[in-house]
Parts: structure tokens; C-alpha cells; sequence
């Protein structure tokens, strides 16, 4: 067995624990970390199924950014849906048979890498070219953006450039670390540097900035239902004054 | 205090050029020993205050979820940089948003979490030190707490949030903001803001109630401390003489007097405001939203009506259930608590008010929508109804209605520069260049549209308007209360020189 492959199997391995065990700690945390207040952004929905419309519209369509900058929205906007359909496509390489619809979007998920590198390029841009962008963004801001690009570069020339990467190989050799049936991995330059980079940003996402994506979901402005009048909202440390007044 | 330009007002709101630490030198006052101890706080900054403040940020943390989702979510996309006043007036990139919020989150990365304590150089984490807290104590008062951020931060970000532990951390270790905690002092000794004792109250409704029957020949009774009335009426004690706040009281007691309702005003809860907010101290906000329950239980009401005032109505509305609740022995076939608002709108519709627009045709109104209403509260029972309800009252009473920029009012209104406990003098600067993107919505009206005036709900507004219009060319007189235009049109039953009152109105005196 190779080094490449007991390297990309110990790392994909320990990427997966960490960001699964990361993520799931941090979702943890957020979750038992108590709301005393009621402060959703008014206007706010005054039913949970308004609340859950006002997050679907949030994570689907980004409505908050659209009011607010139409430039970030159209860059984080191509980033992510191009993203997202990236990674739907990648699911091709952990299953088997390859599931219809995975199969359909196919052609659709390879273009979309332009998409995610024209969003990332652009965010990019700003964060150098706006002077308030510029202000508020650290070593790490640049860093993150240079990764996802590295990322979406390499698959891109994989997908558009060089050919002749050994997928098949590539498929067995992730079944078989799903399978704890060690398969080698397809020895390509290219391959090694955008798995190398995914891993990288599998370990620093709970770690990181990307918990923006657990985060919205438990953001209370925008996930609290705007009802203070009707009903009462009182977490247990706020329980806690009232008794120790009561005794 | 040094002196400043006031800022010139454009076409537009425009967004500046960042100037770096243009307003690093404005802070208010720091409270004094007896100020801190009041509250329950350290009297003078403590010797181990660093410990003890990251210990405090990490207490909080796991005591709000806000305050830990929006440490931990921000991306520095830049959505929220050019959306506060304060920004927008002064150009110093601190009163960004997220610059704000980053002046605590970096040490929070610093001491709480991974990248921060092993990599602080990479992602902007830093050691608190001397220079950190006076940054902190500057710009944490240089923020109003009035979530126009949270508006179009794509994770909901509410920037208030972090000032608010900011400011709870910096009152742990002894360095509280002067202006709020002396405030919240008088609040708990005599029971309101401006420290009027009950003797004073008194004296200043019977001098209204002989206002009133001098103007109109109505006796119109304005009661403290009845038991056993229908209403207590909770405003911010603003209400009591000073203009035009005045006039909107005058106006809630006409309109109580039509709606043939009995109320009275307290003096243990002489104040509708709660500056615990602005302090971000749970403890003394309930503290001070105790008194409320309190009042209503020993005078028997069954129902509170809360005055014009914006952060008043976000605690009353949002958080009074949760920190005195629960009111189940008040009437719960009325909203608890009710909007002054609700409550005349209610009235209107039902045809109760006698109303003669034209009085107010001398005027062209606007209306300034009170950042804490607009985006932390309902005036009514659907979303949205912050911004109708008021506007429907305006267009009842008035002919003359214009509104401003669209996306200077509604959920987008700028805040008026005062709020958020920075509502004294020691903060002029910041309060008058803050109020740039509001002055420039309004002279835009008053040029194109011929406004003459602008309504506003909320004391603080009304005070910072009154102090600032000035400096940019207006009148202190053209800011104006809401119910001070319903009190203007209201045709008291049996008033003089009225038309013969119909029989509905006068069943209902």
C-alpha cells in the first residue's frame, strides 16, 4: 500500500471525525445555550410555520442580504448554489449504483464550478477593493477565499483541463474507506493537491467563520417566534432570580 | 469637549471613505462609585478587571445565545458596513457594524476559541488590554442599539446584542457608563428617569388638567395613584413637562377621557423607561420592570397602557411577560401591555373620537419611525403593524401626511442618534453627526414634499430631534408627539365653541 493512499485515507479519515464531531459539538452548544429574551428582527412571523418560511427564505434565497448589498448577494449567491450543486455532484463518488438524480444534475454540477469561482473571485475582489471590506478582514478572511478557490480551480481543471484522472479508481478508493476496504488511491498530482485542500476545510469548518452555516438556523432574530404578549418566554437562569426572590 | 463641524447634509445619504479613529477620543462620562454601587456593581474599575471581564465574556456567552451565535457566525461579508448612522456620520470604520462587534469578538477568539488561542496573528484575535477597553468603552457608546444591522445581516446579527455585553462586562468590572446607572439609581429611589418625587408629579397634572379646561372648557382629569381605576397608564416621564413630549400626554388623557375610561398614572411607576437595556443588565431591567407589576397590583388596574417611547415599548412589548410576568390578573381580553396607540386607533375606528382634521392643516407632517418599535415590537396584532398603526393615526387626524425615503423608514429607519443610553450631553458629537442620515431623509421632504414637521412616538427621539434639528438648519419646534396632533384635532364633548356633541360621544363621556 502506498503512502499517498494510507495519507489521504488517515486524512480523510480525521477530516471527517472532526467536522462531523466538530460541527455536531458546536450545533450542541448553540442548541443548550439558552434565549432569554424574545428578539427576533420585527417584522417578524407570529406562527412557527412563518418562522420556518422566514428561515427557508433566508438559506434558499438569502433575503436578508438581498436588501442589504445586491453585489455580496450576487457573488455569495453564485459561491454557494454553484457549491451546492458541486458537492450533489461529488455524491457520485460515495455511491453506488449512482442515485438517478445525482446522475441528472450531473452536467449541471460540472459547470457549476465556473459559477462557484466567478461568486468566490468576486468576493474576492471586494475584500480588496472596498475600503470598509478591506478594514474589517483579517489574514484569515483572504485565506478561506484562497482556499474554496484552490479548491474549485483544481476540480475545475479536472473536470475542463487534464484529463485522464482515474475516477473509477477514485470511487473505489473512497467506498473502500467507507467500507474499512482499503483501495488504493489514483497516484495524479492534481487530484492529491484538491483532495489535500478539501480535507483542509473539512478540519478548520467548526473551527471557523463556516459555522455561519449552523449559526442562521439558530440566530434568534431570526429564528424566535414574535409572540412575547401572547405567551411567556422565561428561560431557567432567569426561573432562578425569580424564585431566589420568592424565598 | 472638543468642538466639531456639523456635518453638511447631500442629496443623499452617502456612504463614506473609512477615516481611521476619527472618533476614538468620544466616550461619555464614567459612572461614579455611588452610580456603580447603586446597581449592584463594582464602584471603581477592579484591580483584576482583566480576569474578571473574560471571565464575565464567557459567562455570557453561555448565558445568551445571541451572543454566542453571533460571536461565533460572522463572516465579514461587509453587508452591514454602511448601515449605521453612526458610520454614515462620523466615517471612523469602528462604528461599522461588524468593526464594532470584532472589538469584543477578537478577544473573545482570543480566550474562547481554538483558532484564536493558537492562532491569534491569522484570525485578528488579540490580548485585552488598556487600549482594548478604552476602544470597548468608546465605541460601545457610540452604538444605539438599534438593530439596523440586524436587518440585513444574512445571519441576523444583531450588533445591539454585543454592545450590550460589551457594556454588562465593562459595569462588572467597574467601569459603568455615568448617564444610564445614575438614571437607573433615581428609577429605584424615586421611581422615575428625571427623579420628579410624587408631591412634584401631582403638581404638574393638576397644572395640565387646568391647562385643558382653560383651552377647551372640558374638565379632563389626569389622576396619579387612583386605586381602583380601569387603566394604568405607564410613559416616560419626559411626558411630564417637558415639549412636546407634554402635549402627547395631554393628548392620551383626552383621549381617555372620550373613550370614557378610567386610568391613572403611577408614582412608583412613574417611568416607562428601562435603561437596563441599554446596560444590557438583566438583572436591573427586571429590576426596574418589577415596578410596573408592582404599581398595577397595589392600585388594582386591569389593564397598562404603555406612552410614546421606543426602547420603553420594546421592553414592554417584547420582555415585560418575561421579566414580571405573568399578568393574569389583568383583563386578557386586552393586549398586555397595550400600546397608547392600540389603544386610540381602537378608538378611532370605533368611532368614539370626535376629530376636526383641519386643525392640524397648518402642518405637513413626516413621521420618524422609532428604531426600537420599527424592529423590535408590533403596535397591533399582525407583523408590520409598528409602522400602520401610527401612520393611521397621523392620517386620521391630520390632512397632510408625507412620507419619507422608503428606505429611511419602516424596518430600515434610522434611528434618531440618542438612543441606546447616549442621550447626554458628554456624547454631542457623536449624536449630532449620527443623526446625519435622518436629517438628510427629512430635509429631502421638507424641500420636495413641503413637510413642515415630523411626528415622532418615542422621548428620546423626541428629545435628541429637539437638541439636533438645530444644528442642521430646522427648528427644535418641528418635532412633534404623535398624540400632541390627536390631542390638536380631538373635539372634546361639551367643548367650547364645538359643534353640539352627537349622542354616541356624549353616551360615552
Amino acid at each position: 500500500m502506498s503512502f499517498l493512499t494510507i495519507f489521504f485515507a488517515f486524512l480523510f479519515y480525521i477530516a471527517t471525525a472532526v467536522l462531523v464531531g466538530g460541527l455536531a459539538y458546536k450545533i450542541w452548544v448553540f442548541y443548550k445555550t439558552p434565549a432569554p429574551l424574545k428578539i427576533p428582527t420585527t417584522p417578524a412571523p407570529i406562527t412557527a410555520t412563518g418562522v420556518a418560511y422566514r428561515l427557508f427564505r433566508e438559506v434558499v434565497l438569502f433575503e436578508s442580504l438581498f436588501k442589504s448589498n445586491k453585489w455580496i448577494w450576487i457573488f455569495g449567491y453564485l459561491f454557494h448554489f454553484g457549491m451546492l450543486l458541486v458537492l450533489l455532484r461529488h455524491l457520485r463518488y460515495f455511491t453506488l449504483p449512482v442515485w438517478w438524480w445525482v446522475d441528472l444534475i450531473q452536467p449541471f454540477g460540472k459547470y457549476a464550478a465556473f459559477a462557484m469561482i466567478a461568486g468566490l473571485a468576486g468576493l474576492f475582489a471586494r475584500r480588496i477593493l472596498v475600503d470598509r471590506v478591506r478594514y474589517i478582514s483579517a489574514p484569515s478572511d483572504y485565506l478561506m477565499l484562497l482556499l474554496l478557490l484552490g479548491i474549485a480551480i483544481t476540480g475545475g481543471m479536472m473536470s475542463f483541463v487534464v484529463h485522464g484522472i482515474d475516477i473509477v479508481s477514485l470511487k473505489a478508493f473512497f467506498l473502500g474507506l467507507m467500507y474499512f476496504d482499503w483501495q488504493p488511491f489514483p497516484g495524479n498530482a492534481l487530484l492529491a493537491i484538491h483532495l489535500f485542500l478539501v480535507a483542509t476545510l473539512m478540519i478548520i469548518f467548526p473551527v471557523s467563520k463556516l459555522l455561519h452555516a449552523p449559526g442562521v438556523f439558530f440566530s434568534p432574530t431570526r429564528n424566535q417566534i414574535d409572540n412575547p404578549r401572547e405567551k411567556r418566554h422565561v428561560v431557567d437562569w432567569a426561573l432562578k432570580l425569580e424564585s431566589q426572590d420568592n424565598s | 469637549m472638543a468642538d466639531f463641524d456639523t456635518p453638511e447634509i447631500k442629496e443623499e445619504i452617502i456612504v463614506p471613505h473609512i477615516q481611521p479613529g476619527v472618533m476614538e477620543w468620544e466616550g461619555p462620562f464614567v459612572a461614579k462609585p455611588e452610580h456603580q454601587a447603586d446597581l449592584g456593581f463594582p464602584e471603581e474599575l477592579v484591580d483584576d478587571w482583566k480576569e474578571k471581564a473574560i471571565a464575565k465574556m464567557g459567562e455570557l456567552a453561555g448565558k445568551y445565545r445571541s451572543v454566542k451565535v453571533f460571536l461565533d457566525s460572522c463572516v465579514k461579508c461587509g453587508a452591514c458596513t454602511d448601515k449605521c448612522h453612526y458610520f454614515l456620520g462620523t466615517s471612523d470604520p469602528k462604528n461599522m457594524p461588524v468593526a464594532r462587534q470584532d472589538l469584543f469578538r477578537k478577544v473573545y477568539r482570543r480566550y474562547y476559541t481554538f483558532a484564536g488561542k493558537y492562532f491569534p496573528k491569522l484570525v485578528g484575535a488579540v490580548d485585552l488590554d488598556e487600549k482594548v477597553l478604552d476602544d470597548w468603552y468608546n465605541y460601545f457608546h457610540q452604538c444605539s442599539e438599534c438593530r439596523r444591522c440586524s436587518v440585513y445581516c444574512p445571519y441576523g446579527i444583531d450588533t445591539a446584542e454585543i454592545t450590550m455585553a460589551a457594556r454588562e462586562v465593562m459595569a462588572s468590572v467597574g467601569k459603568g457608563m455615568k448617564y444610564s446607572n445614575e438614571i437607573i439609581g433615581k428609577v429605584f429611589k424615586i421611581g422615575n428617569n428625571l427623579g420628579l418625587p410624587q408631591p412634584a408629579l401631582a403638581d404638574t397634572l393638576e397644572g395640565l388638567e387646568e391647562e385643558v379646561e382653560e383651552d377647551t372648557g372640558v374638565k379632563v382629569k389626569y389622576p396619579l395613584d387612583q386605586k381602583g381605576a380601569e387603566i394604568l397608564l405607564v410613559t416616560p416621564s419626559a411626558d411630564f413637562f417637558a415639549e412636546p413630549h407634554v402635549d402627547g400626554l395631554i393628548g392620551y388623557g383626552k383621549v381617555f377621557h372620550e373613550a370614557g375610561v378610567s386610568w391613572t398614572l403611577s408614582s412608583k411607576a412613574s417611568e416607562a423607561a428601562n435603561f437596563g437595556l441599554f446596560i444590557g443588565s438583566y438583572e436591573n431591567m427586571r429590576k426596574v420592570a418589577l415596578r410596573i407589576r408592582e404599581a398595577a397590583i397595589e392600585l388594582g388596574v386591569k389593564r397598562i397602557v404603555f406612552g410614546e417611547c421606543g426602547h420603553a415599548w420594546r421592553v414592554a412589548y417584547s420582555f415585560l411577560n418575561t421579566l414580571a410576568g405573568p399578568f393574569d390578573f389583568l383583563d386578557q381580553n386586552y393586549p398586555i401591555p397595550q400600546h397608547i396607540l392600540e389603544f386610540t386607533l381602537d378608538q378611532l375606528e370605533r368611532g368614539n373620537l370626535k376629530i376636526d382634521k383641519s386643525e392640524n392643516d397648518w402642518m405637513t407632517v413626516t413621521f420618524h419611525d422609532s428604531c426600537n418599535i420599527a424592529r423590535a415590537s408590533r403596535i397591533g396584532d399582525y407583523p408590520g403593524s409598528q409602522f400602520e398603526t401610527p401612520r393611521k393615526v397621523i392620517k386620521a387626524v391630520c390632512n397632510n401626511f408625507v412620507d419619507m425615503r422608503k428606505d429611511t423608514i419602516g424596518e430600515g429607519t434610522f434611528c434618531c442618534g440618542g438612543g441606546g443610553g447616549l442621550l447626554t450631553d458628554d456624547l454631542m458629537e457623536v449624536r449630532v453627526k449620527g443623526a446625519l442620515p435622518r436629517m438628510t431623509a427629512l430635509k429631502d421632504v421638507v424641500e420636495n414634499e413641503g413637510v413642515t414637521h415630523m411626528a415622532a412616538i418615542c422621548a428620546i427621539c423626541k428629545s435628541q430631534f429637539s437638541k439636533v434639528l438645530p444644528y442642521y438648519g430646522f427648528t427644535m419646534d418641528q418635532i412633534v408627539s404623535v398624540h400632541q396632533l390627536v390631542s390638536n384635532a380631538i373635539v372634546l364633548t361639551g367643548q367650547d365653541g364645538a359643534d353640539e356633541a352627537d349622542d354616541a360621544s356624549e353616551a360615552a363621556a
